[in-house]
């Protein structure tokens, strides 16, 4: 389900210097000549701003760090957070992981397939959201729970489910 | 009262701020190392105290610190594993969240002993709110001189930053997080080297886990042999238990080693028993990776002697009847649950997560969940699918270079061995498979085709 085929943005990946300065805070932290350990910090910063992560922002990633691009390409495809394909402006990250499913996680994803009418992986008609299932994510008492961007949601109900979309259609 | 060592003022107005934290006595371990105490004298307390890895191995820290090569004019590094991605393990979030300048005032104390002037916190990328919290701690401690140039006139200078993951179960193994703090794919390496001897860019470096580092703070403030007086034999002090699934109160909790399990799974004061008053069917009481243990084997061990919370007591019996004190991660399965709809679940975790460099792992799960899946769906498995089950299994465990092959081996085994019977009824009844479960052992409620 995870495929790691390249896909393309089309508007150019620009660092804004917000951005820059976060790029700086981390390679600052390694010793010199060791900014390869910045790849995994900087695509969270890339993705932060895009969505989603482009070969071109990866290969921008490559040039910011004077690494070849295919050591940035080789972590992208690594590391489930990164999304390689575009996503919806919400991505509703479900646990399926044993803990969670014990207590109702997969009604859960039933019930976001009914809701916003789109399967896994998708995107609804307005761009708004992508849905998909990721393993533990260390919630396992406060369980079924999803994450969405930096936040976690927790002890999840349709109500409150019904109540998290509204606001975000809403926003 | 049951003593608290590491989550004593986790409900302390204001404790995630410096000022609160050391009103309540945070920093005194900075302060007594730093000023009394030289390194190997930490290290020492710390061998005394007995206290072993709480990521899920259980090794010696002190031995572990010991083995640390000190060659001339090398860095050493310390790294704290904040990887936690264990399913059923929340633990160290929970410190984290709350008590953030315990892992921060654990990390520097730590860092003193074992000389690395400059550490890391590698936490998962996942848990994006924790890494503000920790960094704005970090910066705290910077303005009060606890973490910079000449700390407290000692002459050590420390730095500690914080370094996100990108979403990877391996990268809890310690050598997949070194290279993914390279800015590598998680791929572990093979030991040796150790990473004592060739770690974080080929320099010496010790990993710890979130706990293990917070529980060096009460030791150097108390002493090793103040530690080491809570708890039975091996298994000394203080241990943080996630408790999650079918229990009335699921949370963290820290309990002190050598708690009868009954009490904790049934006190009010822990998980309070099994939610809705349904029965125990069975436990995983260490994360994922342990085997689970029915009902029966969770109280008492195989001579009828009650299990308590310890390293020895949880694993007496070995694989046969036993299962491990793993990460802490307490998952409760009421009656109702399927062990098999489990075991399937597990392994398309495992077969996820597999960095994909052996092949026994890489491959061997996938041929689990393949199986696997034809049994929970009902999709015409027969009864020598379940001995191939066994079979893939067994070659899994010890074939890899790192834990992750076992960790996929041991439940799969476990269910097997515990459960077969459910298993079997799963063969001979795929339709009613998918809309009952099967119940306790021995006692199935539902009518089974003869075989």
């Amino acid at each position: 389900m995870h495929s790691t085929k390249p896909s393309h943005s089309k508007a150019a990946v620009v660092f804004t210097p917000e951005m820059m300065a976060q790029v700086e805070h981390f390679t600052k932290q390694y010793p010199a000549g060791k900014q390869k350990s910045a790849i995994i910090p900087l695509l969270h910063i890339v993705q932060k701003k895009y969505g989603w992560v482009s070969v071109e922002a990866q290969d921008k990633v490559a040039e910011l760090l004077q690494l070849q691009p295919i050591e940035v390409y080789e972590v992208a495809t690594f590391y489930t957070m990164f999304h390689l394909h575009p996503v919806g402006q919400y991505v509703l990250e479900v646990c399926r992981t044993g803990p969670c499913m014990i207590v109702g996680a997969e009604d859960i994803c039933k019930y976001l397939e009914n809701k916003l009418g789109i399967k896994e992986g998708e995107i609804t008609a307005d761009g708004l959201f992508t849905w998909r299932t990721v393993e533990c994510l260390g919630a396992c008492g406060y369980a079924p729970m999803m994450q969405v961007g930096d936040n976690f949601h927790e002890y999840l109900t349709p109500e409150k489910m019904d109540k998290l979309i509204g606001d975000w259609r809403n926003k | 009262m049951p003593r608290k060592l590491l989550l004593e003022h986790d409900k302390v107005e204001g404790i995630r701020h410096i000022d609160t934290y050391m009103k309540h006595g945070g920093y005194r371990s900075v302060e007594k190392a730093l000023k009394k105490m030289t390194p190997e004298e930490v290290v020492e307390e710390v061998k005394k105290s007995g206290l072993r890895g709480r990521g899920g191995a259980g090794f010696p820290t002190g031995m572990k610190w010991s083995f640390l090569a000190k060659p001339e004019g090398v860095p050493r590094y310390l790294v704290c594993n904040a990887d936690e991605s264990e399913p059923g393990t929340f633990k160290d979030r929970y410190l984290m969240e709350y008590l953030p300048h315990l892992l921060i005032e654990g990390m520097i104390t730590s860092s003193y002993a074992l000389g690395a002037k400059v550490s890391y916190i590698y936490i998962r990328g996942e848990y994006r709110w924790i890494y503000e919290i920790l960094e704005t701690a970090i910066e705290e401690a910077r303005a009060k001189g606890f973490i910079g140039k000449n700390i407290l006139g000692s002459g050590f200078d420390f730095e500690l930053y914080m370094q996100p993951g990108g979403g990877a179960y391996i990268c809890g193994e310690e050598t997949a997080l070194l290279e993914s703090l390279e800015g590598k794919r998680g791929n572990p390496r093979m030991k040796p080297p150790f990473p004592a001897v060739k770690g974080l860019w080929g320099c010496p470096t010790v990993v710890n886990n979130v706990e293990t580092i917070a529980a060096v703070v009460p030791i150097v403030n108390d002493g090793g042999d103040e530690y080491a007086k809570i708890g039975i034999g091996k298994s000394t002090g203080t241990k943080l238990i996630s408790a999650c699934g079918n229990i009335k109160t699921p949370g963290v909790f820290e309990l002190e080693m050598g708690l009868p399990v009954e009490e904790f799974l049934n006190s009010d004061e822990y998980c309070g028993g099994v939610a809705h008053g349904k029965r125990l069917k069975a436990v995983v009481p260490g994360g994922s990776s342990v085997p689970i243990v029915p009902a029966g084997l969770f109280y008492k061990n195989i001579k009828g002697e009650d299990r308590l919370m310890t390293y020895e007591s949880l694993a007496d019996g070995g694989f046969a009847s036993g299962t491990m004190m793993g990460s802490g991660g307490f998952i409760v399965y009421d009656e109702d649950q399927c062990i098999v709809r489990n075991t399937w679940n597990f392994t398309r975790f495992y077969n996820h997560e597999s960095c994909g460099q052996c092949s026994p792992c890489r491959e061997g799960t996938g041929w689990m969940l393949k199986v696997l899946d034809k049994i929970e769906h009902g999709k015409g498995a027969t009864m020598e699918d379940i001995d191939l089950l066994w079979d893939i299994q067994r070659r899994i465990e010890g074939n890899t270079i790192c834990p992750l092959g076992d960790a996929a081996a041991w439940p799969v085994a476990a269910a097997i061995r515990h459960f077969r019977e459910e298993f079997e009824w799963h063969v001979k009844n795929p339709q009613l498979a998918q809309t009952k479960s099967y119940g306790l052992v021995g006692e199935t409620k539902y009518e089974t085709a003869s075989a």
